[in-house]
């Protein structure tokens, strides 16, 4: 185990535990105010939480209550990569690559070698002169990124670093970052769930300073559980009782769908499971009147939205969505507020437990 | 309308009724008392016109006359009950300048005849101004007299620190004169801008001797020790006093005048320790 | 994607753009009362550069008294701004940075010289330094008098002008933002090597104009330093003082000494505005990331 962390702050109303493994990327994610950089700044020893304790490598970041050791932040090991790339604006690229090394007490050669060698890994050594003001925003967040990478941290923690960059910088420094996190133990906060699919091993999801869903990124994207996580996945997802190849909703109602394998053959108990059922908004049909005789799933719902996605309209209704082609949406003139039928055949849902 | 009631008056002052206004507050001045105040009851007044003089008189006046011209003004006040006077006290150099930049004075009081001067140069003295009071320097110490210092000459002894004003001020010009009539040679650690800093310089403890005026040494009271300088022919500092020119007051202004110059007004002064002119 | 591009009114932008007509919204009778404004600084100024006897000047400035004046005033002008940066930086960075109980209070009473009259910030120094005061009484004993010293001079001017240099340089340190200082924490540099490697680079700028104008504020003390120094020619007669004294019996001297001392202000000022491009201004103009 790489890292063991706890914390709770009260006035943030946050409350969390999680531990990363060795080489290990985690991803956190979740909506606006979840308190996904203020576990970014506790563990960099920018934000002081009311109790909790952090232990990195088998050395204690801060024990608080019980207890009372809290490591200033320049002896922590870290590396922190923000939205903002906060190039020291005084200092040329190389000077503020060399800064970290010369900090930790590295000879000015030493750590000018150093410098040139981690703006070489994030190819931008033909910036070593500039002034970070004479840089473009992706140039920028790479030599922030191997400003933080040479002072060699036992950890990188990422917040948002794409978040502020163009659709074309990012894809560059996203392939980066890929190549970078191999066998490395990171934290990436992010609200892209690119990021998370190729970036992270696992994933958090977290909400009202709570974490809400982890697990694998395949897993938490195929069989979301929380809201977030299936708007994150870009799925349907229902709640319910898991009984008989079905769920029952709480409002009575049934869907038709399969287990996933791992569930099918396991035995079921009586009472039925708490579950979910998934679906694609693309496997969904859209009618005006409800279909006749037919195995597949039914639901009457009122017109909210329209939206594009794509070459696709996107349909929203309540908690579900539908994808389907600008002339069908023309054909059935949907204006806000039709009353409609979303279809989805039984084969399309997947069920698993919550 | 009340805001402007002072400048209206003025013109509404009845001219035929001035000269026996300007008898009765003489007569009020030469000790009749509150009786004579009520100029009605005036047995020489011509036809019905009562003459009552009012109106607003500002008067400039060097700043070592504050404390007896404010006397001497709430007395104008209150025996010419009409009448509002306001007072402006600074250094007489800075008096003239703003009166010569047009203030609106009717009657400046000098600390020097060097500064009286200027202002008949510039045409707004209205007659030849008259001396009413006069003032002769001394030597104060702090109340524990830190350099024991019982006399002129002990003030100019080394390491002594003595202030004084400025040749450039009146007070610093006879601080010069004595100093050469007394044959000493002063070495002051400061020559303050006005008489007053001098003052506050010894009532602080800050110096261990200043030269003040005598009716500066007056006005401080227990807080400073006077020595007198003890000189043959020491320098007497002469205070004229004249109409302004330009005055829309002159009744006002000659009534002041009389005041100050007349025997009530010159037993104020000289109690506050003026010498008479 | 079309991209609606507004006008940045920062400086930075409108300098590089240079006379490019630009959208201010600004409504015109703005300019008049602006204009009425600007005239009101500037007229007493020509009206007092009108009144020099030019003929007369450099016979004016160059008299002993007069150049005595000048060399004082600009000697403890230096001194009291060195004072100002020794004392008000750490001030500055406390109330900036550090989070401490009575912060507020501090901060309230530490400028409170800036709005009482000079005066009576003499009174408050002869109060304290005077040889009655309430420190003066011990440093008599020892054998310090501060007061009708060059030395009361500077105690003075800095009295006035540390609180302004403090107000000023807290206001560029909070501009300046912890960010930076934060991201090189995580680098590993220590408090110490933070302050000297990212915090006074930073602000040095900020840090240079505001001592340039300090040097002014003290160049035009005169209430503080008459009550608490005295007047001696070559000794506590600074430049002011001379003014006011000069007045008295040469007004031509004491406008020609004047006009010296707004010409000195007028270098200074314009020596603040030439300060080099702040590095953190160059980051947050618009072409910084093109």
């Amino acid at each position: 185990m790489t890292l063991e962390f706890n914390a709770t702050i009260a006035a943030r109303n946050v409350k969390l535990e999680l531990t990363l493994d060795a080489g290990e990327t985690l991803a956190i994610m979740g909506p606006n105010g979840a308190g996904k950089s203020s576990v970014v700044q506790m563990l960099a020893g920018l934000l002081k939480p009311d109790s909790g304790s952090a232990v990195l490598q088998g050395r204690a970041l801060f024990s608080l209550s019980p207890g009372a050791q809290w490591l200033p932040p320049h002896e922590r090991g870290l590396g922190v990569l923000a939205q903002d790339p906060l190039l020291f604006p005084h200092l040329n690229v190389l000077e503020n690559v060399a800064f970290g090394p010369r900090s930790q007490g590295r000879g000015k050669a030493d750590s000018r070698v150093s410098a040139a060698h981690w703006l070489q890994e994030v190819d931008a050594s033909g910036l070593a002169t500039r002034l970070p003001s004479q840089l473009s925003g992706g140039q920028a967040q790479r030599v922030a990124l191997a400003r933080a990478l040479a002072t060699e941290p036992e950890l990188l923690l990422l917040d948002e670093p794409m978040a502020a960059l163009d659709v074309n910088s990012a894809p560059f420094l996203r392939s980066l970052l890929k190549r970078v996190l191999a066998g490395r133990s990171a934290i990436i906060v992010t609200h892209s769930v690119l990021d998370a699919l190729l970036l992270a091993d696992r994933i958090i999801v977290m909400d009202g300073g709570r974490i809400v869903e982890s697990g694998p990124t395949a897993a938490v994207l195929a069989h979301p559980r929380s809201a977030f996580a299936a708007s994150l996945a870009g799925l349907n997802v229902l709640q319910g009782v898991l009984e008989s190849g079905s769920l029952l909703m709480r409002d009575g109602g049934r869907v038709a769908g399969r287990l996933v394998s791992a569930f099918a053959e396991a035995p079921q108990p009586a009472g039925g499971l708490e579950g979910m059922a998934a679906f694609a908004p693309s496997a969904v049909s859209v009618f005006l009147a409800p279909p006749q005789g037919s195995p597949r799933n039914c639901f009457k719902v009122s017109v909210g939205e329209l939206e594009p996605q794509g070459e696709q309209i996107r349909v929203r209704a309540g908690a579900l969505s539908a994808d389907i082609s600008p002339a069908a949406a023309a054909e059935l003139g949907l204006q806000p507020g039709t009353e409609v039928y979303f279809v989805v055949k039984a084969a399309e849902v997947v069920l698993y437990p919550a | 309308m009340t805001l402007f009631n002072t400048s209206i008056r003025p013109r509404r002052l009845r001219l035929g009724a001035v000269a026996a206004g300007t008898a009765a507050l003489a007569l009020s001045l030469s000790g009749c008392g509150p009786a004579a105040t009520a100029p009605g009851a005036e047995p020489n007044t011509t036809g019905t016109a009562a003459a009552e003089l009012s109106g607003t008189l500002n008067v400039y006046a060097a700043a070592s006359l504050k404390k007896t011209f404010t006397v001497l003004a709430n007395e104008f006040e209150a025996e010419n009950p009409q009448v509002k006077v306001s007072l402006s006290f600074d250094g007489s150099s800075t008096l003239v300048t703003q009166i010569t930049q047009g203030a609106p004075a009717d009657v400046f009081a000098s600390a020097d005849h060097a500064n009286m001067k200027k202002l008949s140069a510039a045409g707004l003295a209205k007659d030849s101004p008259v001396d009413f009071a006069s003032n002769v320097l001394t030597l104060v110490v702090p109340p524990d007299n830190p350099a024991n210092i019982t006399s002129f000459a002990d003030a100019a002894k080394p390491g002594v620190k003595l202030v004084v004003c400025a040749p450039q001020v009146p007070c610093g010009a006879a601080t010069k004169a004595d100093a050469a009539g007394a044959g000493l040679t002063l070495s002051p650690v400061s020559e303050e801008l006005s008489v007053t800093s001098v003052l506050g310089k010894v009532t602080s403890g800050e110096a261990d001797a200043g030269l003040v005026y005598v009716t500066d040494a007056t006005t401080a009271g227990d807080k400073v020790i006077s020595i007198p300088l003890n000189l043959a022919n020491p320098t007497v500092n002469q205070y004229p006093i004249a109409v302004i020119s330009t005055t829309k007051v002159p009744e006002l202004a000659q009534g002041f005048i009389a005041l100050v110059t007349g025997t009530e007004g010159q037993k104020v002064l000289q109690n506050a320790g003026f010498g008479a002119p | 994607m079309p991209v609606l591009v507004l006008p940045k009114t920062s400086r930075p932008a409108a300098r590089v753009h240079g006379r490019t007509w630009q959208y201010t919204g600004v409504p015109r009778w703005v300019y008049l009362v602006a204009a009425v404004g600007a005239l009101f600084i500037l007229l007493p100024l020509a009206g007092m550069v009108a009144q020099v006897n030019w003929g007369q000047f450099g016979a004016l400035i160059t008299s002993e008294p007069s150049v005595a004046a000048l060399l004082l005033s600009l000697k403890t002008a230096a001194a009291s701004t060195a004072l100002c940066i020794v004392f008000g930086v750490p001030l500055a960075l406390l109330l900036a940075r550090a989070q401490f109980f009575g912060q507020r209070i501090l901060r309230a009473l530490i400028l409170l010289p800036l709005v009482v009259p000079p005066v009576v910030g003499g009174l408050a120094l002869l109060y304290t330094f005077g040889r009655e005061g309430l420190i003066g009484k011990s440093l008599t004993v020892v054998g310090i008098n501060i007061a009708f010293s060059t030395t009361a001079v500077i105690m003075a001017q800095t009295f006035v002008a540390l609180p302004f240099l403090v107000l000023s340089l807290e206001g560029t340190l909070r501009t300046a933002g912890q960010k930076y200082e934060a991201v090189a924490a995580t680098l590993g540099a220590r408090p110490g090597t933070v302050l000297r490697r990212i915090t006074f680079p930073l602000v040095l700028p900020g840090l240079i104009s505001v001592a340039v104008l300090s040097f002014a504020r003290c160049l035009g003390e005169f209430g503080a330093t008459l009550t608490f120094a005295g007047s001696l020619q070559g000794v506590t007669r600074t430049l002011p003082l001379e003014i006011y004294l000069q007045r008295e019996t040469d007004p031509e001297a004491a406008v020609a000494l004047s006009f010296l001392l707004i010409a000195v202000a007028v270098l200074v000022v314009a020596l603040t505005y030439r300060a080099p491009k702040s590095p953190l201004r160059a980051l947050m103009s618009p072409e910084a990331a093109p």
